[in-house]
């Protein structure tokens, strides 16, 4: 009787929470490879440069996770962050205050939230289409903003933002990291998250059960235009300029981060450990490849290529588990 | 010799021993009989024989020839057809996309869309099954889908053909419709097995009877009708249950809910009515009377056209499940898969879903612990069968999903009106006494209770007062020592159908 070929939904296998410490296992084997075989990737200068390199896709990955456990999605986070940099360098330019062109770069990313969860959630047009179309308008409105140009900035209050040391790391880290720890929470210990997830798991029975499914829909994709904001404020002042034509593809590195690290397209389950994990992945691959001097063109290939093997592996989970 | 047989087949899933051993005998030419509790294993029967799940011993045999399904095409292929307690259809393609899943006639790569309706109408018609081709199977009702589906396994020319609960959402017509083929099937010398928790079912349908309990056949009966009913109730839950009903009258309160003039989608006409404290009312109608919607209305489910509601002498707006849930009134919705459960989420998520606002920390945090002492505590309650309360909910058995979705509810602090779809649909004998129980807990608490059920046997039983539906309105309204099945049916069905459906129901 042949017995191991066909892969039956029946249980036999792995629960879910094996699953997930496989991929922790797969990534510790995969690190401590590269550390012995890939010069300068085992330093510490190189682990905070990677961590650095990941803040903004780690900060957006984590209300992603929310988006996606929700069954929403959104594609409109690269313009955001390009959009809520430009903006934030044209206004510190203009007022030459802080304080007022991080606010208003955030308020600009809260409202495009809104206007995406508003019309996804009350409007009923589809998420992915909406934020498509979300995407380019912002990615406009950036260029709009700018003139097409970068955008300089020379305030040092902001630019030390983005490379102030902490206890040794950069404040952009900490950041990251603080996000991971309230939205960890978030959707752990808040009605908020467990409702995030019943609603992806199945939004009528979480209508029927009392759950304001439009309302949190759209406050979802409310944080989320705030915190892609954040993430577009720290991004300019890295690089001490609003660019219109920043973080192209970022919603792609974003959602792969979320789908490796075990969150569902189809919705009702995601887990922030696993978003960590994923967007820890991404960031080696890339850093990996910088430090081996991979051709950026064979970059996208790769890219590319996790993406697609981390769909694959969401929809072998979900075959697996469907009684 | 021909049939099929069972032997000493076992199965586990992490934490639960679904099957333990077990063997029996299905002959050609009868219909084979399977009763147990929720939980008890009988879908993870019927999933091994179709190829869905690999055993982890024991053998199937098949006119006795051992058969070992790789995978469900496998099991098709050799002639053996289930029809699953979840039905599996889909939802956006037409009745004869459906029927033909998979073996669309083509030519050149193209559907020959005329040769598939042809087929598929011919074959409705033999079947006696009446159904438009054309419809999406998301616009018709959960029964026709059913019927559907049914259809489907039964074009594949099956020799065996298993039957998981198929009657638990259909109508008196399309059951007699069912048995009719069941009976045909029967004749026409295939092998039928049939799960339901339905005894005058068994009595009506079946030859033989086998019993699991916990994974184990507990016995087999050759001859169903000479066995009491009794015998199989006591084999089945290893208990007797003198009156499955246990109705005690109770002293009515003052007037609770009253439903004004409520009308909106298929609802045409307004329907009122008017609920006291403590009472117990039975929605009694044919599927597709409009019960259903009804409750939604009341619910905030849907929107209305029009009505009020009164609820304690006050008057109250219900926009949302959400406003309703606030004033007091829930809903145990009919579609467990659809509307009750979130799948993935564990059996405690499923439980504390509604509730675990009132027992927030600091009002944001989840309170864990008494999330958990909640969960097990109705697990304990309603025996719900389940290894822990982290499992997720889709791998519980059918029943024991319904009863998860009955907890929801009754974690809510200050129940004033628990309108109840279905709420026994798939249950266990056993189980059902629990929940009938529960249901007069609440009424003695104060609770005016609405049950909608399409079980009449069910609402002469347990209810204080019988409101019965037709085609979208009220039709009439019999108190407890009035009701009988005869009149009850009277309001229920169109007048030339009354001598038909009595059959039915028997
Ligand atoms: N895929 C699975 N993973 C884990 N446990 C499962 C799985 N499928 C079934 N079970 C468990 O196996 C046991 C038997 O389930 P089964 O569905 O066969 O019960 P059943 O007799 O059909 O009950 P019901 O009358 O409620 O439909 C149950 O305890 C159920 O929770
Ligand atoms: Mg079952």
């Amino acid at each position: 009787m042949r017995h191991m070929q066909t892969e039956n939904n029946d249980g036999r296998t792995a629960p879910a929470a094996l699953a997930e410490y496989s991929l922790v296992l797969l990534y510790l084997a995969a690190f401590a490879v590269l550390s012995f075989t890939v010069d300068n990737f085992f330093s510490l200068r190189n682990m905070l440069g990677l961590a650095l390199s990941m803040s903004q896709v780690g900060m957006v990955a984590c209300t992603m996770m929310l988006c996606l456990a929700a069954r929403d999605f959104d594609l409109s986070v690269g313009s955001i962050v390009a959009f809520a940099g430009v903006l934030c360098a044209t206004l510190l330019n203009m007022y030459g205050s802080v304080l007022i062109a991080i606010v208003g770069a955030l308020l600009g990313g809260a409202l495009i939230g809104a206007f995406n969860g508003a019309v996804i959630a009350y409007l009923r047009i589809n998420a992915l289409i909406t934020t498509l179309a979300t995407m380019l308008i912002v990615r406009g409105l950036g260029f709009i903003v700018s003139d097409g140009q970068a955008v300089g900035v020379s305030n040092q209050g902001f630019i030390a933002l983005g490379s102030l040391p902490l206890l040794g790391v950069a404040l952009p880290v900490w950041i990251t990291a603080l996000c991971f720890v309230v939205f960890g929470i978030v959707l752990n210990q808040t009605v908020f998250g467990r409702n995030a997830l019943a609603i992806g798991g199945n939004p009528e029975a979480a209508r029927l059960a009392g759950i304001n499914v439009d309302r949190n829909r759209l406050l979802i994709f409310l944080i989320q235009g705030v915190v892609t904001a954040l993430a577009g404020v720290i991004l300019a002042s890295r690089i001490t300029s609003g660019q219109p034509n920043a973080a192209q593809s970022f919603e792609l590195d974003v959602i792969s981060a979320c789908v490796l690290g075990g969150v569902s397209l189809a919705g009702g389950r995601a887990t922030i450990s696993g978003v960590l994990i994923g967007v820890l992945i991404m960031g080696t691959v890339n850093n990996v490849m910088n430090l081996t001097n991979v051709d950026a063109f064979y970059q996208y290939v790769a890219r590319g290529s996790i993406l697609l093997a981390a769909v694959l592996l969401d929809q072998l989970r979900t075959r697996r588990e469907n009684g | 010799m021909s049939g099929l047989r069972f032997e000493d087949i076992r199965k586990h899933f992490p934490g639960v021993k679904a099957l333990d051993g077990v063997s029996f005998e299905a002959h050609a030419g009868s219909v084979h009989g399977l009763l147990g509790e929720n939980g008890a294993g009988k879908s993870t029967l019927l999933k091994i024989l179709g190829g869905q799940y690999r055993p982890d011993g024991g053998r199937i045999l098949i006119d006795g020839i051992a058969c070992q399904f790789q995978n469900a095409a496998a099991a098709i292929a050799a002639g053996v057809a289930i029809i699953h307690q979840e039905l599996q259809y889909v939802a956006d393609l037409s009745v004869t996309e459906n029927l033909l899943l998979g073996r669309l006639p083509q030519r050149y790569g193209f559907v020959q869309r005329r040769a598939a309706r042809l087929h598929a109408v011919a074959r409705l018609r033999e079947l006696g099954v009446d159904l438009d081709p054309d419809a999406r199977l998301a616009s018709l009702s959960i029964a026709q889908r059913q019927m559907v589906e049914i259809c489907r396994a039964l074009m594949r020319d099956a020799r065996i053909i298993a039957l998981d609960e198929p009657t638990s959402s259909l109508s008196h017509g399309e059951t007699e419709v069912l048995f009719r083929i069941v009976r045909d099937l029967k004749a026409r010398n295939k092998t039928l097995i049939y799960i339901s928790h339905r005894l005058d079912e068994l009595y009506a349908l079946c030859n033989a009877c086998t019993i699991v309990r916990d994974g184990r056949k507990v016995a087999t009966h050759a001859q169903l009708s000479t066995v009491p009913r009794e015998t199989l109730v006591s084999q089945m839950i290893g208990r007797d249950i003198a009156d499955i009903y246990d109705y005690r009258p109770r002293p009515l309160g003052d007037l609770r809910l009253r439903v004004q003039n409520l009308s909106g989608g298929v609802l045409r006409e307004p329907a009122s009515f008017e609920v006291r404290r403590g009472e117990i009312v039975g929605f009694f109608g044919l599927v597709g009377a409009g019960r259903t919607e009804l409750m939604r209305l009341v619910y905030g489910a849907d929107r209305k056209r029009s009505g009020a509601l009164v609820l304690d002498g006050a008057a109250l707006t219900v926009r949302s499940p959400r406003d309703a849930i606030d004033a007091g009134i829930v809903l145990c919705p009919e579609d467990r898969k659809e509307q009750g459960i979130v799948p993935h989420s564990s059996v405690a998520e499923n439980i504390n879903m509604s509730s675990r606002r009132h027992h927030l920390r600091a009002r944001l945090f989840l309170n864990k612990p008494h999330e958990r002492d909640n969960a097990d505590s109705y697990i304990a309650r309603l025996r719900i069968r389940t290894p822990g309360h982290r499992q997720p909910i889709r791998l519980l058995s059918g029943g024991n999903q319904q009863k998860v979705i009955l907890a929801r509810w009754l974690g809510e602090p200050h129940l004033k009106v628990v309108i109840l779809d279905e709420p026994t649909r798939g249950i266990d004998i056993g189980a059902k006494h629990e929940i009938y129980h529960v249901i007069y807990e609440l009424a003695k608490r104060g609770c005016a209770v609405l049950v909608v059920s399409s079980e009449l046997p069910e609402v002469l039983g347990i209810c204080d007062r019988i409101v019965v539906m037709y085609q979208g309105r009220i039709r009439g309204e019999l108190p407890r020592a009035a009701a009988s099945e005869q009149k009850v049916l009277q309001l229920a069905l169109p007048s030339d159908q009354l001598g038909a459906a009595r059959i039915a129901v028997r």
